[in-house]
């Protein structure tokens, strides 16, 4: 996967994209990007709901998603309140579920001549995976698949309003539905769940729940799709992860910052400060670039390889600081599983066609997984 | 073979023995409170913090650059932070005491 940033990171250090009448200035080096995201007093999460992302979802959402659009101190209170239960993913039990699942779903695919591994193994992976995180019944995974591929985006535009509205809508009844029936999952726990004394509000809980669904949907579908798409092309990899199982987690974190996942995430400025020498005003909006710090080369020794058992690795592909990634547990533990349960079932991938995802941002172009990906699995031979 | 010797947030003090692998692992694998080890010991999620007693400092030895820049950012930080994923066990720790960072 190419860096489409690395140009413009050495020269200046920032780029401006346009978005909406709201242009966001990219921070591109790895240091600018890690200062920028611990100092949430000018840099702020906590603006109007769905500025910070980019592009912006100031027009198709109301809900502020939390705790990932508030700041500190409060944030940190509600951090830790959510926190619990997201660390579930690295308990024991919960590897050996998924690992079930991710075993079904592999022996599904290797009986199939042609695979395609978005609609057919990815979006399913990551769906069958979410009940697990959200403690529902796993037939639950059937409505999901059936959204496709994105919950906010669709093929026709950048920003689909109709789609998000399939998750508020559903989100509401799933509520309605913890309300009337309290159960075990995450959305009764949520609706119990206090915060300085106070029950979280059903705007709070709903805020929560779209944070989970939206983040946790297209980053982890590239992130396997950009695997598997790996794996078939440096067959050696699995052979190397059955013999050396111990590496699997090193490589998680490689490829992490090697796939970048998510490529940016913005911050509202509230005073007129400066990043890299560059003046930026007040109630502007500023990008922290994850995909670009993750190649910046002063940083990564041999930046644009994947090194799968890369020792020192400060990447900042599940973001940085105090809004680093709520769902990593999870996503870390869907990848440790795949790979290995990968290695052990599949000799090798076989591509037999494929369309590049490239992302549009102005003058950067960047591939951020496929549109489609067709492949074979091949059995390994006991 | 190392003794390390962890003191938790909470008071608690805990005496380990380790010969291989980091610091933090040891921690994890004993389920020190406070050093989770996110990344598994890759230097890029800081849950790993400790601080090590002044006079244990020669036998740690200070991070590398790319350590100490994540610790940088860190408000707990100190001169004698260090990640526990970046202290490998060997003989030349023996004894040291760490305190965990909050």
């Amino acid at each position: 996967m190419p860096d489409p940033f690395e140009n413009a990171r050495l020269k200046r250090g920032i780029a401006e994209v346009g978005n909406q009448n709201d242009p966001v200035q990219l921070l591109l080096r790895h240091k600018d990007v890690r200062k920028t995201a611990h100092n949430y007093k000018t840099f702020k999460s906590g603006a109007k709901p769905g500025r910070i992302v980019v592009p912006s979802e100031v027009n198709i959402r109301e809900t502020r998603q939390i705790p990932f659009e508030l700041d500190p101190p409060i944030h940190g209170v509600y951090r830790a309140a959510v926190e619990p239960w997201f660390k579930r993913a690295l308990q024991s039990e919960y590897a050996e579920k998924l690992k079930v699942l991710i075993d079904a779903l592999i022996e599904e695919s290797l009986e199939k001549d042609s695979l395609e591994v978005i609609e057919e193994f990815a979006l399913v992976l990551q769906s069958r995976a979410l009940t697990l995180l959200l403690n529902i019944p796993y037939e639950e995974s059937e409505t999901w698949i059936s959204w496709g591929t994105h919950v906010f985006r669709s093929e026709e535009t950048a920003l689909d309003g109709e789609k998000a509205k399939i998750l508020y809508d559903y989100i509401d009844v799933q509520i309605d539905k913890a309300l009337k029936n309290p159960g075990e999952d995450l959305y009764s726990v949520l609706l119990n769940t206090e915060v300085e004394g106070k029950k979280l509000t059903r705007e709070e809980v709903k805020g929560v729940m779209v944070l989970t669904f939206a983040g946790g949907r297209d980053t982890v579908i590239n992130t396997v799709t950009n695997a598997v798409a790996y794996l078939a092309e440096h067959q050696e990899a699995l052979k190397r992860f059955r013999k050396e199982p111990e590496i699997i987690a090193k490589a998680v974190e490689e490829m992490i910052r090697y796939f970048s996942p998510l490529t940016q995430m913005g911050r509202v400025v509230t005073e007129d400060t400066q990043v890299c020498e560059h003046a930026i005003k007040a109630n502007t909006r500023v990008s922290l670039c994850w995909a670009s710090a993750n190649r910046d080369a002063s940083v990564f020794e041999n930046p644009n390889e994947i090194v799968l058992d890369r020792q020192i690795n400060p990447h900042v592909g599940f973001g940085f600081s105090h809004h680093n990634c709520l769902g990593a547990h999870h996503a870390r533990q869907i990848m440790k599983v795949l790979l290995g349960t990968l290695a052990e079932k599949v000799a090798k991938i076989e591509i037999f066609d494929y369309k590049e995802n490239i992302e549009d941002l102005d003058e950067f172009k960047r591939k951020v997984g496929y549109d489609y990906l067709k492949v074979k699995f091949h059995k390994t031979i006991d | 073979m190392a003794k390390i010797t962890f003191i938790t947030s909470d008071g608690e003090t805990k005496e380990l023995e380790g010969s291989s692998g980091s610091v933090m692992e040891l921690a994890v694998e004993h389920n020190i409170k406070g050093i989770d080890g996110n990344c598994g010991g890759v230097c890029s999620c800081a849950t790993c913090h400790v601080h090590v007693r002044p006079e244990d400092m020669e036998k740690t030895g200070p991070g590398s650059e790319i350590e100490m820049d994540m610790l940088e950012l860190d408000d707990n930080t100190d001169e004698y932070s260090r990640l526990s994923c970046q202290l490998p066990i060997s003989d030349a720790i023996d004894g040291v005491v760490l305190t965990v960072a909050k």
